[in-house]
């Protein structure tokens, strides 16, 4: 997929000499009308925008992005509004990459060939499914790729070396590399060294997979993680949108503000 | 869809692990791909390994206490003059239902492997006691998740958990019962996985639990099998074995003996939670024909929404108040070898009431079901059909429960 979106998004990161920005919300939090919103203006900073499916038996994500998804799923969002948010932003930003985060039990129910068609129909760039890992992602991996979405394959700190190359084989544009032994949201147990040093590992195999890196990244530990092709700041962020609704302050401004503030820590 | 003969349905899955090609498998996250395969490896060895089933047949006849009496329940019998009924008691089992099986199988894996730490879900608080004895006795330290809603609903199982020296972590997130401490365990053990094995309370979750699971309580249909053997010299011809059915663990293990047999022998039959008699709400999704879903890590059927939302399930019976089941559950459904229904709350507290009015015998809410299904269809059956019920759990748990609903103690 050589002129995917995700692509050329890493590639002006890096001729700014800096990692690309990656930033997580749930559609629909709080409302289908004000994570469209949030999507919009953060997208002016962030360069690549991933969006949660929400589900509530999310087994991969700790309290941040529990409290989005239950909010969201509690305002009513349907999967076919998620699909209408991607395909309401992507009218005005058409050049933005978005990728879909979910689990796979909301992609099995829509049914697989009608959710990569819609996906298609919507211009999702990407999607990444939490609970399908390689190789049982084999089949849906290469339809996504048929019809050029991008399926990115995450990779742990447990991940064996064996495995690390199939799975790396098997990928398309982009990589995600789970920092830490963790749920989302957890604080980032494991030092900065350590992490660019297992990244390093992944970058070795195939210098031409953007790999980007997740999970406990906050405005705290961002900067220290800036060798990365890219980092992902999710439950920080859905963080924000919580604190702002508990001190009924706008959510947006909260949100943006934040996502300057990681992008200035990049620069 | 078929059934093979002469091999346990735990290893009657392909080679992803699905049975029947389309229930199972292992639905989980990256993180969790090393310490499955770890899992697997060693249970597969363990397995073939005289000394280790040499030492879990020691621990279940000393420790966990095998047999487990069988018993005609003579008053029941009359009063229902039909088919006559018996009971497995199960719930004389060390610390009073057959989750002991699992839970010392668990232990015994996690100090092979090396581990210190345990963790387990529970719901009706007996999964999570039996670990915390397992725990205790094999020198490992423990933490249980349980739904906020069960810890009220069940205390003497909580406070036998803590006396055990257990931690018990209340998980507040979504209905706050079983199915959201199963979530907020497996999301522990993602974060510490390096040093800590997960025990999964019953036949559920990725493909090695409900292995696992499977291989230890199956313990209750050996037994079954040879005291059949003594009090009517072979298997009789007229036979329902009824169990009640959550995760459905206690049903495998009170069956796995008699699944080749053919049906018309050997019925089983499965009873699931049905809620409260007016309530949309139920935990039953074998009975009430619930859709295809994925839940903790495998694909079962489930009660869920057409969005794949996990529903919300109301029971009187904490251990049955679980949207999904086993997958070797749906499997025995689909190929037609079991037979599944449910009981409303208001049928179990009855079942409750008449066995313990004519027996000396406490079944605790879940078996109860079961005891609901055998009293509704005892009356039309002949003298020489054999009822046996699984009398899995001990009522000592449901002590404020049959107090606030019954009166009674
Ligand atoms: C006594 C008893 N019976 C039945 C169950 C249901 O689980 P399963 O279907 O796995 O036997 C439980 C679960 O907690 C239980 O405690």
């Amino acid at each position: 997929m050589k002129n995917s979106l995700i692509n050329q998004s890493f590639n002006n990161a890096r001729k700014e000499n800096r990692p690309a920005l990656l930033t997580y919300t749930v559609a629909g939090d709080n409302t289908k009308k004000k994570s469209l919103e949030i999507l919009k203006s953060l997208s002016d900073y962030a360069d690549i925008c991933e969006l949660g499916f929400p589900h509530n038996t999310p087994i991969a994500d700790g309290g941040q992005i529990q409290t989005s998804a239950y909010r969201a799923i509690k305002n009513g969002i349907k999967i076919n509004d998620v699909f209408s948010i991607v395909s309401k932003f992507k009218k005005l930003k058409k050049n933005k990459p978005i990728i879909l985060m979910g689990y796979y039990n909301m992609v099995y129910q829509y049914n697989e060939n009608k959710f990569i068609s819609k996906c298609k129909k919507a211009k999702v760039d990407g999607l990444i499914i939490v609970d399908l890992p390689y190789p049982e992602n084999k089949i849906f991996a290469a339809k996504c790729k048929k019809n050029n979405i991008n399926f990115i394959q995450l990779i742990s700190p447990t991940t064996s070396k064996l495995r690390l190359k199939k799975i790396i084989n098997d990928s398309h544009d982009m990589i995600y590399y789970i920092s830490m032994l963790s749920t989302t949201g957890g604080l980032l147990k494991v030092s900065a060294n350590e992490i660019i040093k297992q990244y390093q590992k992944i970058k070795k195999h195939n210098k031409s997979k953007n790999v980007v890196i997740g999970f406990g990244i906050t405005e705290k530990t961002i900067k220290s993680l800036k060798k990365a092709d890219g980092l992902v700041v999710g439950s920080a962020i859905c963080k924000e949108i919580t604190r702002s609704i508990k001190k009924r302050q706008n959510a947006v401004t909260n949100v943006i503000n934040l996502v300057k503030k990681l992008k200035n820590k990049i620069k | 869809m078929k059934l093979k003969k002469g091999i346990p349905l735990i290893d009657q899955h392909d080679k992803n692990g699905f049975w029947g090609g389309k229930f199972g498998g292992s639905f989980i996250p990256e993180t969790l791909k090393k310490p499955i395969e770890d899992l697997t490896k060693e249970f597969q060895k363990l397995r073939k390994d005289k000394k280790f089933l040499r030492k879990k047949d020691f621990y279940f006849k000393n420790y966990v206490g095998s047999p487990t009496s069988f018993v005609k329940l003579e008053n029941l019998s009359n009063y229902l003059n039909g088919a006559q009924i018996w009971a497995k008691v199960v719930s004389e089992a060390n610390g009073g239902a057959h989750k002991i099986y699992n839970a010392t199988v668990h232990a015994l894996i996690c100090k092979a492997m090396g581990k210190k730490y345990i963790i387990g879900d529970t719901g009706a608080g007996y999964a999570g006691k039996m670990l915390s004895m397992a725990a205790k006795k094999f020198g490992l330290k423990c933490k249980i998740f349980m739904g906020a809603k069960d810890i009220k609903r069940q205390r003497p199982n909580c406070d036998a958990i803590r006396k055990n020296g257990a931690e018990i972590i209340p998980v507040y997130s979504g209905s706050q019962t079983l199915v959201d401490a199963v979530s907020e365990c497996m999301r522990y053990w993602v974060s510490n996985c390096d040093n800590t094995h997960m025990c999964v309370g019953s036949t559920v979750g990725p493909n090695i639990f409900v292995k696992i699971c499977g291989f230890s309580t199956t313990q209750i249909s050996r037994e079954l099998k040879t005291q059949l053997k003594e009090k009517f010299k072979k298997v009789p011809k007229k036979l329902k074995l009824i169990n009640c059915v959550g995760g459905g663990s206690s049903a495998y293990g009170f069956w796995s003996e008699f699944i080749d047999y053919n049906k018309k022998h050997i019925e089983l039959i499965g009873v699931e939670a049905g809620g409260p008699k007016k309530s949309l709400l139920h935990a039953a999704p074998l009975s009430r024909n619930a859709k295809i879903g994925i839940l903790h890590g495998a694909a079962s059927y489930v009660c869920q929404n057409n969005e794949g939302q996990i529903h919300e399930t109301e029971s009187i019976s904490a251990g049955l108040d679980y949207p999904g089941v086993s997958p070797i559950h749906c499997f025995l459904k689909d190929t037609k070898r079991a037979r599944y229904t449910y009981a409303t709350d208001e049928e179990a507290l009855n079942a409750y009431r008449l066995v313990t009015k004519f027996e000396k015998l406490n079944p605790s809410l879940e078996p109860s079901h079961a005891f609901a299904e055998a009293i509704k269809i005892a009356p039309r059956l002949s003298k020489d059909t054999i009822i046996i019920v699984n009398s899995c759990g001990d009522a000592k748990k449901d002590r404020d429960i049959l107090r606030d609903r019954l009166g009674k103690n």
